[in-house]
């Protein structure tokens, strides 16, 4: 980000979230059953034309009926169709290259996207495949760490029933009395990450650098005049991009404010204190900063304040550069021009 | 016959297809000369739109609402009247259509943006995928258009040499379009000595990864007439979805596009065979952002010989995400404009290996 350049300010932008998922009876039960080493199906519809849906879907996805029959089926199956991945991406279930799949378990009608840790040459579609499973398991797809190549044999199609103490045992668990929907897992985590560059406008990028330096820079729009601060690429008035840069005071006017009294994650300031919206002189759109040094009960709308700055050795490319706002003492609030 | 106005096509621009640009991710930058373009074209100003429909993604922009900051390339004060969808563009046209066919508005101006370039691609259209049992484990969009890629073909129901054929007619009728991304000529024995970039899929198979926005402006009515003297009529409009749950979907059909184009031919009570309509067709542009989708799309549509497919080069040579399928129905409004056909087609598609579609059947006249 070097300030010398023209080119308009861009850094890495990670956003990451650990979205909690609630799963319902389907997707619970069929979770719990991974963690069991077991993989469970849901019937849709009857007679001829009945399949096992693997994985299961809430709702058939033709009819749209409501589906609750689940049904244990092998963890074995055949390549419906696979491509291959030679440079893994990260995430992804193996770190070495593999074949992406589309899996049809031995008992199932559907097939399941997964992996399959196989060796090139040895990728074909109608291969037969069996599951790998992770030592830990927790109730997710990812119980299954991917899958790899077998021979013509079938697992049993189930493993552990649920709630069934031992885990070895497997000599009853597909009988009709087994009820699949006992066990179920309420929620999973499901961790998002996404890595992005992102760039300023130009307008920003002249603000950011004119900030680094310890100057304020808006610019006025060509149409209605009026001034904008921070820059924005276009006047959103006008729809025409705004030119003319103007160069601002650090001083300004309380048009609204709130106080804050609400902790909250990643709060750097203990409440209370006041977030406001302060018009810098000249200005006619205010930005939002903080009001301190100041009882939060004395923060009124109208009031004249004066940026606090942070020491020079501190300054980036960012508003932070101003600690906070502090009220001005009405002798020292004079046009620029009459300042000693 | 009904009493809803009739809609058109009256105006399109897009801005160049980059693989990168300087931007924001609110797509500004590149919105605002395509807005100024196409109001200038129909000889209106901006108080003259009626309804203003856009269509982007968060996830694409790495930021919230980046949708309200790309307002600002219109300029909306005072207030306009406004929508957004979390999708391509194309959806946004079906939003403005059915606004104006309410008679609430006379025009709109529809359009969409996209910087891929921002993010990774391949691993933010993940995101697209079940959040339950798919998503977790991060399969890219690229590989999961290889599973289909080896359906069709396991069936025979296309070969590897025509997907680079594909590729190849593309870069052709992209050659001489400034704003297509890809326009370099290719032949078919170097793409299919080319190594795989993810087996049965190789480089050319793909649609490159580009930043880009479109604009499409609609009319109803005698308004549409007053603004270009072609109008292309959308004769039907329709979307169709179908199951998120990849392994229950015959990969190697498009039962969604079909039904699509079915429902739009059908509208307002037209009770005519799709077959006989597509037998009049001059020109289709197909939303396929990878080369073995377009044969798909071809082959289930049943296109006659006579229909011209992609004369844009389509999404092989610039495929701007959340604007593409926005870009394919203003190219073959664009072939009626400019009295180049009768009766075109345009295609869009969303979400993994042609999840959703969306048909438009537009006629002059």
């Amino acid at each position: 980000m070097a300030s010398t350049s023209s080119a308009p300010l861009s850094a890495p932008l990670t956003l990451a979230f650990d979205y909690t998922r609630s799963l319902g009876p389907v997707l619970g039960a069929f979770m719990a059953g991974l963690r069991r080493k077991q993989i469970l199906g849901v019937r849709a519809g009857t007679g001829p034309g009945a399949r096992v849906l693997v994985p299961p879907a809430e709702y058939d996805p033709v009819t749209a009926q409501k589906l609750d029959k689940l049904v244990p089926v092998a963890d074995t199956g055949v390549v419906t169709t696979w491509s291959w991945m030679p440079e893994p991406m990260p995430d992804q279930p193996l770190d070495r290259p593999f074949a992406w799949a589309l899996i049809r378990l031995d008992g199932a009608d559907s097939a399941l996207l997964h992996a399959v840790d196989a060796d090139r040459p040895a990728m074909r579609t109608g291969m037969r495949v069996r599951a790998r499973w992770a030592p830990e398991r927790v109730g997710g797809i990812r119980d299954i760490t991917c899958f790899e190549p077998a021979g013509d044999e079938t697992s049993a199609p189930a493993a552990d029933p649920p709630g069934r103490e031992d885990p070895s045992g497997r000599e009853d668990s597909s009988g009709p009395e087994t009820d699949f929907a006992a066990d179920t897992v309420d929620q999973i985590v499901t961790p998002i990450r996404l890595e992005f560059q992102h760039s300023a406008s130009p307008e920003e990028s002249r603000f950011l650098r004119a900030i680094a330096q310890g100057r304020l820079i808006g610019q006025r729009c060509p149409v209605c005049h009026l001034v904008y601060v921070p820059p924005r690429s276009a006047c959103p008035v006008d729809g025409v991009p705004t030119v003319e840069e103007i160069e601002l005071p650090d001083r300004g006017t309380v048009t609204t404010f709130c106080v804050v009294n609400v902790p909250f994650l990643g709060q750097r300031i203990e409440p209370p204190y006041t977030a406001a919206h302060v018009l810098l002189d000249g200005a006619d759109i205010a930005v939002q900063h903080l009001i301190l040094g100041v009882p939060a009960t004395e923060v009124r709308i109208g009031m004249r304040v004066r940026a606090v700055w942070r020491p020079r050795a501190q300054w980036g490319y960012t508003l932070e550069n101003i600690s906070h706002f502090e009220p001005l003492d009405a002798a020292d609030d004079q046009p620029e021009g009459a300042r000693a | 016959m009904s009493d809803f106005p009739d809609v058109a096509v009256v105006g399109f621009e897009q801005a160049p297809t980059v693989r990168a640009s300087a931007g924001t991710t609110n797509g500004v930058e590149m919105l605002i000369p395509v807005f100024q373009r196409l109001l200038a074209n129909a000889g209106i100003v901006k108080g003259d739109v009626g309804f203003w429909c856009s269509g982007s993604s968060d996830y694409l922009a790495g930021r919230a609402f980046s949708f309200v900051s790309a307002i600002d390339a219109i300029g909306a004060m005072p207030p306009i009247n406004e929508s957004h969808v979390e999708a391509d563009a194309a959806w946004a046209l079906y939003e403005a259509w059915l606004k104006l066919r309410t008679g609430e508005v006379g025009t709109a101006l529809v359009y969409g943006f996209g910087k891929a370039s921002a993010g990774h691609l391949r691993r933010v259209l993940t995101l697209q995928t079940d959040p339950y049992v798919v998503a977790p484990l991060w399969p890219d969009s690229v590989s999961l258009a290889a599973l289909q890629a080896r359906a069709g073909l396991d069936a025979g129901a296309w070969t590897e040499k025509e997907m680079a054929q594909v590729a190849v007619r593309a870069r052709e009728a992209a050659a001489g379009r400034p704003d297509a991304q890809l326009r370099r000529r290719l032949e078919v024995d170097d793409l299919l000595a080319a190594p795989y970039l993810a087996d049965p899929l190789r480089a050319h198979d793909c649609a490159p990864i580009g930043d880009g926005a479109a604009a499409v402006l609609l009319a109803a009515g005698d308004r549409a007439r007053e603004l270009t003297g072609r109008p292309a009529w959308i004769r039907g409009i329709a979307h169709r979805v179908e199951s998120a749950h990849l392994g229950v979907r015959d990969l190697a059909s498009s039962p969604s596009t079909v039904a699509a184009a079915r429902a739009a031919l059908s509208l307002d009570g037209g009770t005519g065979e799709l077959g006989t309509w597509l037998e009049g067709l001059d020109v289709a542009e197909l939303h396929a952002p990878f080369s073995h989708q377009e044969l798909l799309l071809h082959a289930a549509l049943e296109l006659p010989d006579r229909t011209r497919v992609n004369p844009s080069g389509g999404a092989l040579t610039g495929n701007p995400m959340f604007a593409a399928g926005l870009i394919r129905i203003g190219q073959a409004a664009r072939q009626i404009h400019d009295g180049l056909a009768v009766r075109a087609l345009a295609h869009a598609t969303q979400g993994p290996v042609l999840q959703h579609n969306l048909v438009v059947l537009m006629e002059a006249g």
